[in-house]
């Protein structure tokens, strides 16, 4: 299965998730105006993804800023790793946040209320 | 004279805003908008925090004008129907506020009143719950999430969200939406 790869933008975060190690990451800014048409491509390559997992699924988040219009497709990304790890593979989330950003680590513990998979929230010290 | 939705604004310090915008609130707008407020914001002495907290409320004010403005009534001049709105972001003491304004079509304005209203009378907790409720179950759908993003800026806020609306006629009221950014 080919690596899904995308380039960040001001208003759309990089993406890099590679079926090959198991790991995957969402980073920069997600603030676009059509969050949905941003995601889908992502959203179908986990679920080809969800056929034949790896034992172990690590996902990186490293978000700047993120809008509300994102929170809900990246809701949708975790619901999908959720079923990864219903099926009895090891799905670990990563939720970066800067020191002092309250908002986003509240952000994440919203995240980690509502999807069953064990989350760990990890603060940058600059 | 004629109404123009800078009438809602007039007890604001437009001249001495940080941000001000009347017109269609397009995807090109709004980027430069953000720009603009970024490097501005880079170039004062507050917070990361406080910084952060400003540019995500303008970020959510703004796309509420692209996806919820109604179009402009029948009549009333401006060079786009569609995505009309004004956006002033002042400094004010120590924090920022976010004022925006648009139509809302007659249909639409009790709905909103009362998702203002019942949004000003939640406790921040009561706000956190009500934000994962509807981020948990409810579909998005062209528009975006309803009523999400004014809850976001509730949250980032922790302020009443200050609102008015100014009937224009029998079809269209205007509305003004503020928010204010504080340090912690």
């Amino acid at each position: 299965m080919e690596p899904i790869i995308i380039e960040g933008t001001p208003k759309t975060p990089s993406i890099k998730f590679d079926a090959r190690d198991g790991v995957f990451e969402i980073k920069g800014r997600s603030i676009p105006e059509n969050s949905v048409e941003f995601y889908k491509p992502l959203n179908e390559w986990l679920d080809n993804y969800m056929q034949g997992p790896l034992d172990k699924t690590v996902v990186n988040i490293r978000l700047e800023y993120f809008n509300t219009s994102s929170s809900k497709c990246i809701l949708d990304v975790f619901k999908r790793l959720e079923a990864i790890h219903r099926s009895k593979h090891d799905v670990e989330i990563n939720w970066f946040y800067e020191e002092d950003d309250e908002d986003m680590l509240e952000a994440g513990e919203d995240y980690d209320s509502i999807i069953k998979v064990p989350f760990k929230m990890i603060e940058i010290v600059e | 004279m004629s109404f123009d939705l800078e009438n809602l604004v007039s007890d604001l310090d437009i001249r001495g805003a940080i941000l001000y915008f009347k017109g269609n609130v397009d995807s090109e707008v709004i980027n430069k908008a953000l720009d603009l407020v970024e490097g501005k914001l880079l170039k004062t002495r507050e917070t990361p925090r406080l910084r952060k907290k400003v540019y995500n409320v303008l970020v959510e004010s703004l796309q509420n004008l692209y996806h919820h403005a109604d179009r402009i009534p029948r009549g009333y001049h401006a060079s786009r129907p569609d995505r009309f709105g004004l956006v002033v972001l002042e400094k004010i003491g120590k924090g920022y506020r976010v004022t925006t304004c648009n139509f809302v079509g007659a249909a639409g304005v009790k709905e909103l009143e009362e998702k203002l209203t019942r949004i000003n009378r939640s406790t921040p907790e009561e706000i956190k719950e009500l934000y994962k409720e509807i981020l948990n179950h409810q579909e998005i759908t062209a528009k975006g999430l309803g009523g999400l993003g004014l809850l976001d800026i509730a949250r980032k806020t922790g302020h009443r969200i200050d609102f008015r609306f100014k009937r224009y006629d029998d079809l269209n009221t205007a509305f003004r939406l503020s928010a204010v950014v504080a340090p912690a």
